[in-house]
């Protein structure tokens, strides 16, 4: 199965919408948004639940499952957790079976 | 409110039949597993050829208890190999094998049922099995009693982690009960054992299933991070 970004990027802007609703700190809905880090969105307890819910859109909209605690998230020199657009492109390879 | 769902691993015998047997019996629907089938059935109870060390099988199964279940309330980390010998006759491969049953099996486990919990957003417990030979540093068990430290640590660093998920994780210490795991060690061995203990007999079932029942009622949502050793070890 092959994903295009537009979808991934669909899914994990719901899955935030999701987040923020249960959330007191809201993060923003963009792909340039900084999630860990100096100004980011969330601290380490927030980027769990947030992990957690975005697995969850994924799974449900494109019917496949990511796992965001891969070795090769946590491998990659740059963080997929920096910011929205970097969670989006390494699902998008991740589904589409790019090497990291 | 559907059933509470409860994991236990190691399953196929010994203290792990018994854990499903007794939670069966006090309403959790028991999903089990072992890496070979059981030759045993009950009703409200499922089992699963799964190593507990192989992640994407661990995974495997908690994507079933997540899709087929909707919930998991419970987990019971019992899944354990033993080694006793003395260092000297001991070697890595089976050290590598006891820490990979013990400790990578009850981390993968821990992780993926906190994963199902905190998306259940309900809480959970989740219990892991530690042992009386890490206190008393038992020479003969160098790899077993270290994969249990391990355990221990694991399970106090991951309580004070899942707290904020309403998740508490707990272990109980075992003293030698008569199961396969201690069917090799000799008679006079597991006597000087026992008399370690400040109650000198040996455990048994009900020893171990009245404290997982402690850390398991909901009036314990304030205990977590504790290893509570059996026989006053």
């Amino acid at each position: 199965m092959t994903v295009n970004r537009e979808q991934v990027q669909a899914s994990v802007f719901r899955a935030l919408e999701a987040f923020n609703a249960s959330e007191e700190r809201a993060v923003p809905v963009t792909a340039d948004a900084v999630l860990l880090g100096a100004g980011g969105a969330v601290d380490s307890l927030g980027l769990v639940r947030l992990i957690l819910v975005v697995e969850r859109q994924v799974e449900s909209d494109l019917r496949t499952a990511v796992s965001l605690t891969s070795e090769r998230a946590m491998s990659q020199r740059n963080s997929p957790f920096r910011s929205v657009g970097a969670l989006i492109d390494f699902i998008t390879s991740s589904l589409n079976g790019e090497a990291g | 409110m559907s059933q509470r769902v409860m994991l236990i691993t190691g399953t196929r015998k010994g203290i792990g039949r018994h854990l499903a047997e007794h939670y069966v019996a006090a309403g959790y629907h028991v999903i089990g597993c072992s890496r070979t089938a059981a030759d045993w059935e009950l009703p409200g109870y499922e089992h699963h050829c799964v190593d507990v060390a192989d992640e994407t099988a661990v995974q495997r199964l908690f994507q079933h208890i997540g899709t087929r279940h909707g919930r998991l309330d419970a987990v019971v980390n019992n899944a354990g190999i033993a080694s006793m010998n003395h260092v000297l006759l001991t070697p890595l491969s089976t050290v590598r094998n006891v820490f990979s049953t013990n400790v990578f099996g009850t981390f993968l486990a821990c992780r993926e049922a906190s994963r199902l919990m905190i998306r259940g957003g309900a809480g959970g417990r989740i219990v892991n099995f530690a042992t009386v030979a890490t206190p008393w540093d038992l020479e003969g068990e160098a790899a077993y009693a270290a994969s249990k430290a391990a355990v221990e640590s694991l399970t106090r660093v991951l309580a004070r982690e899942l707290a904020p998920f309403a998740i508490t994780v707990n272990a109980v210490g075992p003293t030698p009960v008569a199961t396969d795991l201690i069917r090799s060690v000799p008679k006079e061995k597991i006597d000087a054992l026992l008399a370690r203990q400040a109650i000198h007999r040996m455990g048994e079932m009900r020893d171990i299933t009245v404290v997982i029942d402690f850390f398991l009622q909901p009036e314990s949502d304030f205990v977590t991070g504790q290893v509570l050793y059996l026989g006053g070890a």
